[in-house]
């Protein structure tokens, strides 16, 4: 037992994420984490997608299934998984049974290289970013598939819009990803780096969230980024490819049941994942608000009090919500699950209040809370944006995104390197 | 033998590449669908890409970890392959508008 | 951010060497053998990706990603939009071998024999590629391939750079002219 402890503690201090240090134990133990955690935001975000559109359209949402609907997906995920599998007449079996995998697969394997903290991924491959890009146009093979396999002319029509909405804004995502790779290579004693844990140092080292370096190149190539994002995951106001009133559902309108479940799986994970690319370039990864500004200890100490409130916080809105259920007998159930979770909910906070759990946790619920501030903001878009009709959403991708990213391109590098520039200059004019 | 067998060396990986190679050859030679064609042409290309890397690695280790002459080479290729597919699937393409067929047989206008 | 300078020793490299091969061989006589072009198209992604990770084991992480990114993420793409844009279900029922099947395959037979030939070839007993011990620096393979390309005083690769992106923007016009519909 004390050997056991020993293990974990001389593992917790090591400097190194365990598929550089080559330990497979715990390699293989983050990798189910992340799965687990992936799986349970992905839940948490079907429930807060009905509920925060639902009351941004000033209507309740789910209220019946849990308190608050807080059972509604697993619900669910029951009926998904009871319905009966379907297949098209004259589908292409093979095909159409491996499409949703193949997203599913595309989605899931960027997470080996996301940084929740200097030493919390699951591997630090020096090629970081360029995997995480390279992996997440795989899903487009999947829809392409999954839109043939169906043999029907509407998700065919779909697959090839979304697959050609999906190709056409990564050339401007590549464009934002290398103008903030540069920035890495301003460090006073590094040459730049691809690798994601890296590119949070380099923000680290130089004081600054990229988000705000050579303003306003950052914030621009942000903006690029996340517009590119959202048109990326096909959500709205993207999202025509798969729109009900447009056609039907599009590449997933034949796929039911357990396999439909998979392409939602897939969607939220792919925004979690580009969600991520965008907190780790430009908003600083698991580094706390205002690493230069509010510099020092106390701040620190300051700052590590922030996860803790935030989850008393939810459990006093839970409790609030106890005390505003109907005094209904029927309601009884419902009101003690709602204080049970609340009471979970401020035990965690509570928890988060003890010193060794506040210095670790802070990397990760700082990148977590970035992270869901950009699922907010998706979320948002669906509730507020009319959706693109198809010929504009080409348009903007290539004649406004892509020239734009250029331009940033080349007045990142020129900024950057105007010191160099400069001595150039003057010398040719010294001669 | 045994320990050659379980030994990854250089010629491994030459010997992968030359049982792509010859995938690929079969393919261009005896399909009669163009896109399949194509395709067997970017086997081709990926036995040649291969070859590169690991002769790289093998260079590497001769003259120093910078000696990265292979890989450079190697992402060359992969950038004249795309740029090839792309001009075959166009030509491909105006093709097939005019005869309705996909058949590297049927290419026979300028025949006697 | 320290580069690595001692190496991490490759883990079971035989076992992996031999599956990715596998798959890789496997993967391209599906290629080659296929009716349905869509079959044969995801069979090379298959092997593309064997590929890629064969790059890794070889210490090339660079080559890996853009071979990920551009071949098995664009360039198949390319190959399935066409597929599908040209449906070839007629194409499926009709021979798929043409009528110089044989001597094709003893010409492949040929070469495959040239092949085996050149390599298993050892002058005076020594064998072809005699390995050296390699070093592995991983933080350096990205800086090193940019040193290559571009780098002021050893970058060797510049005018091929520049040639290749030339060489893109010819076969984006062309592929684009050759495509168009004609009114």
């Amino acid at each position: 037992m004390h050997a056991l402890v020993q293990y974990i503690e001389s593992y917790l201090s090591s400097d190194k994420t365990p598929g550089t240090a080559g330990n497979w134990f715990w390699a293989t133990v983050y990798v189910l984490l992340v799965f687990v955690g992936l799986s349970i935001a992905v839940i948490a975000m079907n429930w807060l997608e009905r509920k925060i559109l639902a009351h941004m359209q000033v209507r309740l949402g789910p209220m019946r299934v849990g308190p608050h609907g807080l059972l509604q997906p697993i619900a669910d995920a029951l009926k998904l998984l009871l319905k009966e599998d379907i297949i098209p007449d004259g589908a292409d079996k093979v095909v159409f049974w491996i499409a949703p995998f193949i997203v599913v697969l595309a989605a899931f394997t960027v997470f080996v290289v996301v940084p929740f903290g200097p030493t919390h991924a699951v591997t630090d491959m020096n090629i970081g970013i360029l995997f995480m890009l390279g992996v997440s146009s795989l899903s487009v093979l999947g829809i392409v598939t999954a839109g043939w396999a169906s043999n029907s002319h509407y998700p065919l029509i779909g697959a090839l819009r979304s697959s050609a909405q999906m190709v056409s804004y990564e050339v401007a995502m590549g464009l934002a990803v290398v103008s903030a790779i540069l920035m890495t290579s301003l460090n006073e004693s590094s040459t730049g780096t691809l690798s994601m844990i890296g590119i949070v140092q380099a923000q680290q080292e130089q004081g600054v969230w990229f988000l705000f370096k050579f303003f306003p190149l950052g914030i621009i190539a942000f903006g690029i980024f996340a517009i590119a994002m959202v048109a990326e995951t096909n959500r709205a106001p993207f999202d025509l490819p798969e729109a009900e009133s447009e056609l039907t559902a599009g590449f997933h309108t034949e796929y039911s049941g357990f396999r439909w479940s998979l392409f939602f799986l897939a969607e939220y994970s792919a925004m979690i994942a580009v969600s991520s690319i965008a907190v780790t370039l430009w908003l600083g990864g698991w580094l706390r608000p205002f690493p230069n500004l509010l510099r020092g200890t106390t701040w620190d100490l300051a700052f590590s009090f922030i996860p803790g409130i935030t989850f008393l916080l939810l459990g006093a809105m839970c409790f609030y919500n106890t005390a505003r259920m109907p005094k209904h007998p029927l309601f009884k159930i419902q009101t003690l699950g709602l204080a049970g979770f609340g009471a979970v909910l401020a035990l965690i906070g509570l928890l988060m209040f003890l010193p060794p759990v506040r210095d670790r946790v802070g990397d990760i619920f700082w990148f977590s809370a970035k992270v869901a501030g950009f699922m907010y903001l998706y979320i948002w878009y669906r509730g507020t944006f009319p959706r693109y009709r198809f010929d504009q959403l080409m348009k903007v991708g290539w004649k406004v995104l892509l020239p734009t990213g250029l331009a940033l391109l080349i007045l990142t590098a020129v900024v950057g390197m105007r010191a160099e520039l400069l001595a150039q200059v003057r010398e040719v004019f010294q001669r | 033998m045994h320990s050659a067998l379980f030994e990854i060396s250089t010629l491994h990986y030459l010997v992968l590449g030359a049982a792509l190679f010859l995938l690929g050859v079969i393919g261009v030679l005896t399909r009669r669908n163009v896109v399949i064609v194509l395709m067997s042409i970017e086997l081709i290309l990926n036995a040649v890409n291969l070859n590169l890397v690991a002769f790289s690695r093998y260079w590497q280790s001769i003259h120093g970890p910078s000696a990265l002459h292979g890989q450079v080479f190697a992402i060359f290729v992969i950038t004249d392959a795309a740029a090839e597919a792309a001009v075959g699937l166009g030509i491909l393409i105006a093709f097939f508008r005019n005869k309705e067929t996909v058949n590297v047989d049927e290419v026979n206008l300028l025949k006697w | 951010m320290n580069p690595s300078l001692a190496p991490n020793p490759p883990v079971a490299t035989p076992f992996f060497f031999y599956g990715l091969a596998a798959i890789m061989i496997i993967g391209g006589i599906l290629v080659i053998t296929r009716k349905n072009a869509v079959h044969s198209a995801l069979a090379l992604i298959t092997t593309l990706l064997a590929q890629a990770a064969l790059y890794l084991m070889l210490y090339a992480p660079f080559v890996a990603g853009v071979q990920i990114i551009l071949y098995a993420g664009g360039i198949m793409v390319l190959f399935l939009f066409v597929i599908m844009l040209i449906s070839i279900e007629r194409a499926e029922k009709e021979r798929q071998f043409n009528k110089q099947w044989l001597v094709g395959i003893v010409a492949a037979a040929a070469l495959g024999g040239l092949f085996i030939t050149v390599y298993t070839t050892t002058t005076k007993g020594r064998v072809l590629f005699p390995e050296g011990r390699a070093s592995y620096m991983d933080m350096q393979n990205t800086q090193g391939i940019a040193n290559l390309l571009f780098d002021q005083h050893g970058g060797t690769y510049m005018f091929a750079f520049e040639i290749a992106s030339l060489l893109l923007l010819v076969a984006i016009i062309g592929a684009v002219v050759m495509a168009k519909k004609r009114i």
